[in-house]
């Protein structure tokens, strides 16, 4: 990955592209992950505000969307304020989502009978205005459906995290269809680390960014959120140097 | 002459209509209080504006003992007819008032049902009303106490014996009431609810001389009418919490609508908004000659003043949504979580209300939680060591996956001061992980050692993420 230039003429080209995309409203900023090895690789710094992001579990996350939860869950207890989220099975955990850092007061939990209903229910909050964001679990999101949700967004500077989660492992093919979203991450289940005792370590995930706006995709192997939503670096890679840390690139479609 | 008894006074032996010196000879120190017809109808009155508010727009007295409901479009609200009316009775109980109740496709039949059913609740299946009927008392239908007597002279006792005789002979001896009475029973005729209407409620209403039908028209007379209630609303200092939209149509039908809002409310803009997202749920039929809107339930709403400081950013208000939201997925379907001081993990979380206060707490923090529970833990094939070993490997959904990791056992004892059954069930919950990385939760049901603890069946209850 080179370094951000920021020659005013990239930049002058940046804004040019920006006006043909049409997005309008101008960038709210971006949240950070606190960690140096991410945020280098997003554009902006961090997981830009006031957007549409796509987040989807791997394997037989896709149906469970477990970490998918947990990882959208610390991206929505970062940001200030109530967090809307959008379901169909009422099947979240509230101490879990809470050892992910959100904590129980701030979701308001609003379970619609089906994908239309969801997806007009996160538009709703979207549009609102006055919450920190809003995340739904989604089956199917068209091209239509995930640019109105990105522009209610971008109206009202409220991130929106579409939960892609599916019925049938198969279904999940549907992830690689194009959406209006800034970024589409996927989140798989890892082995934790061997611990020197019986037990099971701190969750790990592979975190891919398959697709992101402006910017590159690539992937790697971090540690679940913590109390805090915030994800951490694995003990190995911590270590290691720089330059050798997270090197792989991966190619996706 | 005794007018009411209730249960315990019934089995001393007193029923009604006996004179009360013979009750008080068979009951001595029986305490009488003398029957007050209009206090009875008042009080009937107060219950039907409580019904009102809580279960459905269209309520009226059926005088001299009875509420009739129209529960249509106000069922789905409280999950569903039957448990509309337990939810109803139950809080009748509570309050205590004992009552019978049944649904049904006719006023006449729910109002047989109610009162000579077998049962104290009762949800008729449409169309089977006159099944039903044919075997109720003639009492049933209504009728004035001479036309019973009557009958019941003739020999016929109950509603089947009338059914199928000729009508024409019947209507001269007895006059049009019982054919009537027989039609509204079995729906042939139709009988409007009158709803109550009491005085104090705060009610716009609009009548046409050309019926209106179109979506656009409705949502124009709509705008129009909320700005008139909520001018209504703001001399008496009140908020709306529960409006109604009654739309009575050419054809005698009176369609509803029913919003209700998180908080007191006068604002035309956010009132006009939800009620022109149910236009939809609105049937004109041949038109729509009456528009009423109506506060069902109302709060006092005062003006407050704003801080107004530029330090601090003031909470956004969030009831403008949450009110959207409820209107659309209904009351139920928004809400936040809460703990509960229970060890269950099932019972250690509650909803409330989306914009009630912080609870400021959550839950212990001791072992992890997954992300996802199961509505129901599912049950799953196991090879583990007894007592307190976890298991080797486990099948679930027909995938066998091989325990590489795994922490536990936490156990979890029955709560035995809520149900008999739990009086020393336990459960012991491990964390598992297995070779790629997937991590669930799943517990024996049982201490491993002592079967009367539980079955030591194995379950998934949840999965981590």
């Amino acid at each position: 990955m080179s370094a951000r230039t920021s020659t005013p003429a990239i930049a002058a080209l940046r804004q040019q592209i920006a006006a043909m995309e049409g997005d309008g409203g101008r960038s709210r900023g971006a949240l950070p992950f606190g960690l140096p090895d991410l945020d280098r690789r997003l554009p902006g710094g961090g997981l830009a505000l006031g957007c549409l992001h796509e987040v989807a579990g791997g394997g037989n996350g896709a149906v469970d969307g477990a970490a998918a939860s947990c990882f959208a869950a610390g991206i929505a207890a970062r940001l200030p304020g109530q967090v809307l989220w959008c379901v169909t099975q009422a099947d979240l955990f509230a101490p879990g989502l809470e050892q992910a850092g959100l904590g129980p007061d701030r979701v308001i939990y609003v379970e619609a009978g089906d994908d239309v209903s969801v997806l007009a229910c996160m538009e709703e909050g979207l549009r609102h205005g006055g919450l920190g964001a809003v995340v739904a679990d989604v089956a199917r999101l068209s091209m239509t459906a995930s640019r109105r949700l990105h522009l209610a967004a971008k109206g009202s500077g409220t991130t929106g995290i579409a939960l892609r989660r599916w019925r049938r492992q198969q279904d999940a093919s549907d992830f690689g269809q194009p959406t209006a979203a800034m970024t589409r991450w996927r989140v798989s289940v890892l082995p934790s680390a061997a611990l020197p005792v019986p037990g099971v370590g701190r969750p790990r995930w592979l975190i891919e960014l398959i697709r992101a706006r402006a910017g590159e995709s690539f992937d790697l192997e971090l540690e679940a959120c913590d109390g805090t939503g915030h994800l951490g670096l694995p003990a190995a890679v911590a270590d290691r140097s720089a330059a050798a840390a997270g090197g792989r690139y991966g190619a996706f479609a | 002459m005794v007018t009411a008894a209730d249960r315990i006074a019934q089995q001393q032996g007193l029923h009604i209509g006996m004179p009360v010196s013979k009750a008080q000879a068979l009951v001595p120190g029986l305490q009488v209080l003398p029957a007050s017809p209009d206090d009875d109808a008042a009080s009937l009155e107060r219950l039907a504006l409580w019904v009102l508010q809580r279960f459905s727009p269209i309520v009226a007295v059926d005088p001299p003992d009875g509420i009739v409901i129209d529960s249509t479009g106000a069922d789905h609200l409280h999950g569903g007819e039957a448990a509309m009316l337990e939810a109803l009775i139950g809080r009748l109980m509570m309050s205590g008032v004992t009552a019978r109740a049944a649904i049904a496709e006719t006023w006449g039949a729910a109002h047989a049902l109610a009162r000579h059913g077998p049962d104290p609740l009762h949800v008729a299946e449409p169309g089977t009303a006159e099944t039903l009927l044919a075997r109720l008392p003639l009492e049933a239908l209504r009728l004035p106490l001479a036309t019973l007597a009557s009958l019941r002279t003739l020999g016929f006792a109950c509603i089947a014996d009338l059914l199928h005789q000729p009508r024409a002979p019947l209507t001269r001896r007895f006059g049009p009431d019982l054919c009537r009475r027989l039609d509204q029973a079995l729906g042939h005729v139709a009988e409007p609810i009158e709803p109550l209407r009491p005085t104090e409620l705060v009610e716009v209403r609009r009548s046409f001389a050309e019926p209106i039908a179109a979506a656009e028209t409705i949502a124009r007379y709509i705008g129009k009418l909320v700005i008139q209630l909520c001018a209504a609303l703001e001399e008496r200092g009140l908020g709306a919490r529960r409006l109604d939209l009654l739309c009575w149509r050419v054809d005698a039908h009176v369609q509803t609508v029913r919003v209700g809002l998180a908080k007191p409310q006068r604002d035309p803009q956010r009132l006009t908004r939800l009620l022109c997202e149910k236009i939809e749920t609105i049937s004109p039929g041949f038109g729509i000659e009456i528009l009423s809107l109506t506060a069902v339930m109302v709060e006092s709403l005062e003006a407050r003043q704003v801080a107004s400081s530029l330090l601090e950013t003031t909470a956004p208000d969030l009831s403008g949504l949450v009110d959207v939201l409820a209107n659309r997925v209904g009351a139920r379907g928004v809400y936040r979580m809460a703990p509960v001081a229970s060890d269950v993990p099932e019972r250690s979380v509650t909803r409330v209300a989306p914009l009630s206060d912080p609870v400021g707490v959550g839950w212990p923090d001791h072992w992890p939680r997954p992300a996802r529970l199961l509505p129901w833990p599912e049950p799953i094939e196991t090879v583990a060591l007894l007592p307190d070993h976890p298991p080797v490997w486990i099948a679930w959904r027909g995938v066998r996956r091989k325990v590489a990791r795994a922490d536990g056992p936490e156990r979890v004892f029955g709560e035995w001061w809520k149900r008999d059954a739990e009086l020393i069930a336990v459960r012991d919950y491990f964390c598992i992980e297995d070779e790629a990385g997937e991590r669930y939760w799943v517990f024996r049901a049982g201490d491993g050692e002592n079967a009367g603890t539980g079955s030591h069946h194995w379950f998934l209850h949840g999965v981590f993420g």
